[in-house]
Order: structure tokens, then C-alpha cells, then sequence
């Protein structure tokens, strides 16, 4: 696992900002005015209590659920919500809490499927299938086995991914999302429902994704064994607001964040 | 005693005796069937990209034969004629997608059902006041299809097979093969299936709805229009044709909502058990049993195997 010194390196230029961004769903406020920045190369973790706003808080950032107010900048761009597409197509990949598979596809289509964007061949070659569309189809193809054998999980590449067990259905997911080849990678609880070893794979994982590619990632987590060891900043919400933001360190002696997670002494 | 052997010995006596006759009604069978392929062929389509039991896919066939007919008695030739009507299922597709589609996103699928049988209303008030009620003749010559028909005659017996149905098989194998590979090996086919199994997941990597929507819509309408001028080329042009629609059910029921395999094989299994059974065993029950074969064939399946033939498996994880 990462040393606790690298969570003082120095930080890359802000990826994304999210600025006072507020939603509401009728009378339930998920999120008020909640602000924060992820920047180039770094591991943001986003905890909180359950309820929190957390997921919320990353359907905002790809674009499922549109804010009623506040900013959001990816990329230098400012725009007050984002759209699935937009977020897809500028980089912004994701994996979910309850997973969202392609069930009766195998493996290898579901992280074909993930290149869905940087396919080109138009309608007509693609009906021949033939020419252009098929040399496009084996260069992705080559692209997909080396992220098969990055997750380790060549041996069930021909298996529809509904009859796969729920620590691969997880990797699959994973797999489509780094077949995007994204920017930002956000991770909804990638480690919810695993055994301490499929945790210690996922962060391996997770941290080799950061290191060897370089990709950004933000990742909703509860363990916070995890959550301290992988992140490099950690931004904490409760009941829809942000009450800390820092280093796992900082955070962990903060007095709201005691007070959230366990409760005020009195 | 006697009605065993009038439904277990005598039909199958009746088949040795006189092959020829056996022969016939099974190409008979084989070109309805390919017909009921075709149709449920653009059912399934539209079931995998997005769910919904299209009951306009009938009605698309009859508008589909009508605008290339009504347009080529505009004096239009048949060839141009046939590339403005690709060109108005497409315009279809899309309106489709923007008007119907997209306002009922996220609705439950008896919702979206309900909207296919008002599509099938709209068109058959537009196709009526644009091309009249009247029963039309397909432009089968102009487009170049073969008329007449190949005999044998051999000391086996007597068959005669029609050109056009000959080429019906032909035009609809080859579709089917093409859109086979298509929907299974390549970008479009993997995002449609994505849409199929997760709308959710499929907007998460990029995938846009909207597109996919409209290909499988302009799919099903260009497979319609196949289906129009083969079976009009037989008959004739007219709006009870869409009643076709209807056979597409047990065929479907039999090979699998989502299975394109299945389509052509319970299609043809639908076609020719229809023959065969009016022929050798429609006269014990007075005849006309070719209008509800089908429907009971169909619910036998229901009983045994009711994903059907090729239908995926309903796993679920508990």
C-alpha cells in the first residue's frame, strides 16, 4: 500500500471544480452549496455518513442528475451541468454502487463496449462489416485484452457477465470504465460487498490505475482503512453539505467529522 | 379406432403416396414462413434496443408498400421510388425518436406499448388520407422481381414453384445474415444491446440513446418495406394486411423476443407447420385450421419453454 508521505506530493492543476452546486429532489435537499476541486493525478476520496450526498454528488459530476444552481469547470470548461454524453465524450468514466452491467453480454463486450466513443467507422462500413470497420474492430479488440490481462481476469472473457460472481462483476465494471482510457475515473464504492481480499485487490488495482496510467480518480468509499491508505485528499459530506476537506490526516482530527461519525459526546 | 388412424397413420400414408404434393406444401410453408420471419424480424429488433412490443411494426409494412406504390404512381420511377421511401422510414424513424421516444423516457413499457398502438392509428389515418383506402397492385415488374413460375414435372409427380417466392427467400436471407453480423459483431450492434440490457450503464460510457433509437427504428422500417413489397407482389397492397402483425406473436413466443436466430427459425417452423397441418389434417376438423395453428402451436411453447426457443434464460441473482 502507498506510503503516507506521498499524500503531501505536490499537486497537479485543478481537473475538475465543482462550485456551490445545490440539488434538491421536490422538498429533499441533497446537496447545498457544496464546493470542491479534484486535480490532475490525484486519489479524491468523497465520504460521509450514509445519506450523505455522496452519490448524488457524483451523478451531478457525470451528468445524470442536473443541478438547480452552481458551477461546474472540467477541463477549463464552465458550464452550470454536465450531460451523460458531454461527460462521457470529454472523459469522465464511471463504475456504479450497485453495479450497471451489460448482464447478458460477455466480459470482452462489455469492455468493448466502453470504446463505444472512440469507434469512428461509419453505419455503412459497419453493416459490411468489413474493410475500415473491421481493422478498427481487431486494434480495439487488442486494446480490451490488455486491460483483460491488466484486471486478470482473461479466464472468464467469453462468460456473460450475469452469471459471474459479484467481486468480478466489480472488475468488469472497472475494466469497461479504463476501456474509456478517461480522465477522471469515478468509483461509486468500489469495495462495498467484498472480502478483505478482494479489498486488497481492488486497491491494487486502483492505485496501479493512478501510477501506471495517470488517470484521476474519485472514489466514494466506507472503509476507512482504504479510504486513509489510498487517497491523497478526502472531501467529507454530511446531510448534503461539505464539513471537511484535506489530507486523510487533517480530516481524521477534525472535529465534524468525529462529531458525523459518531456522534457529539455531551 | 378410426379417428387414430385418420390422425396418426392416414396424413403420413398421404405424404409417402404422393410426394409431390408433400413438396409443394412444404415451399408453400417455407415462403409463408420466410414472410413471418421477416415481420417478426423487425419485432425483435426494436424488443432488444429498447423494450417495447412495437404493435405498429404491421401497420409500418402496410405504409412502407403504399408510399412506394402511391409514389410511383406519381409517376415517379420504381427505383427512385424505392430510395424516397428508405428515405421516408428514416424521416419516420426520427420522428419517432423526437415525438414519441423521448417524451416517454424511463416510462414503464405498458406505457410505451400503448404508444405503439397510437402510432398504428396515425398511420393508418395518414396513410389513408394521403394514398386513399383502396387496395393497391405492387410495382413488382418495374422493380425488376420475376413473375411466373418453375415447373417439374418427374416420376416423382408435379411442383410448381413461383419465381417470386424464390426470390422472396433469397432477398430475405440475405437481410437477415447481413443484419445478423451486424447487430453481433460490430460497434452499433454491441451499443444496441448495451441500451437493451442498461440504459443507465450504456449513458455512462458514452452511448447515445437517442442514435440508437433511431437506427433500430430505421431498421425495422426498411425490414418493413422488405416485407411490404414481397408480400404485396403475392396478394395485393392493402390496409388488412396488417394483420400480419398478429402472426408475428407465436413466432415470436416460439424463437425468443430477443433472438434474431430464433425469429427466422420459429418463423419458418410457424409457416410450414401451418401447410402441413391444413393440408393433411384440416379436413377432420372441416378446414380453416390455418388461421389458429399458429396460435396453439404458440402456447404449447408457453406451457414447456416459455423464454422459447433461442429466447435468453431469466437469470437472477438473489
Amino acid at each position: 500500500m502507498r506510503a503516507p508521505s506521498s499524500n503531501e506530493t505536490a499537486l497537479g492543476e485543478v481537473l475538475l471544480a465543482v462550485e456551490e452546486v445545490s440539488l434538491s429532489f421536490g422538498g429533499v435537499r441533497a446537496l447545498t452549496g457544496v464546493s470542491f476541486d479534484i486535480r490532475k493525478g490525484e486519489i479524491r476520496a468523497i465520504i460521509g455518513p450514509n445519506g450523505a450526498g455522496k452519490t448524488s454528488m457524483l451523478n451531478v459530476v457525470n451528468g445524470f442528475y442536473q443541478p438547480q444552481s452552481g458551477r461546474i469547470t472540467f477541463k477549463g470548461e464552465v458550464r452550470t451541468s454536465m450531460r451523460p454524453y458531454a461527460a462521457a465524450h470529454g472523459g469522465i468514466a464511471r463504475t456504479f454502487q450497485n453495479l450497471a452491467l451489460f448482464r447478458g453480454m460477455t466480459t470482452l463486450d462489455n469492455i468493448l463496449a466502453g470504446r463505444a466513443l472512440k469507434m469512428h467507422r461509419g453505419f455503412f462500413w459497419q453493416l459490411l462489416r468489413y474493410g475500415p470497420a473491421l481493422n478498427e474492430e481487431v486494434e480495439h479488440r487488442h486494446r480490451v485484452e490488455e486491460i483483460i490481462e491488466f484486471l486478470e481476469i482473461a479466464a472468464i472473457r467469453k462468460i456473460p457477465v450475469g452469471r459471474l460472481p459479484y467481486g468480478l462483476q466489480k472488475r468488469v465494471e472497472l475494466g469497461r470504465a479504463l476501456a474509456m482510457e478517461p480522465d477522471l475515473l469515478l468509483l461509486d464504492e468500489p469495495m462495498a460487498g467484498m472480502n478483505l481480499e478482494e479489498k486488497e485487490d481492488m486497491s491494487r488495482f486502483i492505485i496501479d490505475v493512478n501510477q501506471q496510467y495517470g488517470t484521476t480518480i474519485a472514489l466514494i468509499e466506507h472503509d476507512m482503512g482504504v479510504v486513509m491508505d489510498l487517497s491523497d485528499r478526502v472531501v467529507v459530506l454530511d446531510y448534503g453539505r461539505k464539513i471537511a476537506d484535506g489530507t486523510p490526516d487533517e480530516v481524521k482530527r477534525d472535529k465534524d467529522v468525529i462529531r458525523a461519525y459518531l456522534g457529539e459526546s455531551k | 379406432m378410426h379417428i387414430l388412424y385418420q390422425i396418426f397413420v392416414d396424413p403420413f400414408m398421404q405424404m409417402v403416396h404422393a410426394p409431390d404434393l408433400l413438396m409443394q406444401t412444404l415451399w408453400d410453408g417455407l415462403v409463408g414462413g420466410v414472410l413471418y420471419s421477416l415481420i417478426a424480424l423487425g419485432f425483435v429488433l426494436i424488443f432488444k434496443a429498447s423494450g417495447v412490443f412495437n404493435f405498429a411494426q404491421g401497420i409500418m409494412v402496410v405504409f412502407a408498400a403504399l408510399t412506394l406504390v402511391g409514389l410511383h404512381e406519381h409517376g415517379i420511377p420504381a427505383f427512385v421510388a424505392l430510395g424516397l421511401t428508405v428515405l421516408v422510414m428514416l424521416v419516420l424513424a426520427f420522428a419517432v425518436e423526437r415525438l414519441m421516444l423521448r417524451p416517454l423516457v424511463n416510462q414503464s413499457e405498458i406505457i410505451l406499448f400503448m404508444a405503439t398502438f397510437g402510432l398504428t392509428y396515425f398511420l393508418i389515418g395518414f396513410g389513408q388520407l394521403v394514398f386513399g383506402g383502396n387496395p393497391k397492385v405492387m410495382i413488382a415488374q418495374d422493380l425488376y422481381l420475376p413473375s411466373g413460375a418453375i415447373e417439374w414435372k418427374g416420376n416423382f409427380g408435379f411442383v410448381s414453384l413461383q419465381k417470386i417466392d424464390i426470390a422472396a427467400v433469397i432477398i430475405a436471407s440475405i437481410m437477415v445474415a447481413v443484419l445478423a453480423v451486424f447487430f453481433q459483431r460490430t460497434r452499433i450492434g454491441r451499443a444496441l444491446r448495451a441500451v437493451a440490457d442498461s440504459h443507465q450503464a450504456a449513458l455512462s460510457v458514452g452511448i447515445s440513446l437517442e442514435q440508437i433509437w433511431v437506427i433500430v427504428w430505421f431498421a425495422a422500417g426498411v425490414v418493413a418495406l422488405t416485407t411490404g413489397i414481397m408480400w404485396g407482389a403475392r396478394s395485393e397492397v392493402s390496409f388488412s394486411l396488417q394483420i400480419i402483425a398478429l402472426k408475428a406473436l407465436p413466432v415470436l413466443i416460439l424463437g425468443g423476443f430477443t433472438s434474431i436466430p430464433g425469429a427466422i427459425v420459429g418463423g419458418l417452423i410457424i409457416g410450414i407447420g401451418e401447410k402441413l397441418g391444413e393440408f393433411y389434417w384440416g379436413p377432420l376438423l372441416g378446414g380453416g385450421i390455418e388461421n389458429w395453428l399458429a396460435y396453439v402451436i404458440a402456447l404449447g411453447f408457453l406451457v414447456f419453454r416459455p423464454q422459447g426457443l433461442f429466447g435468453e434464460k431469466i437469470i437472477e441473482r438473489i
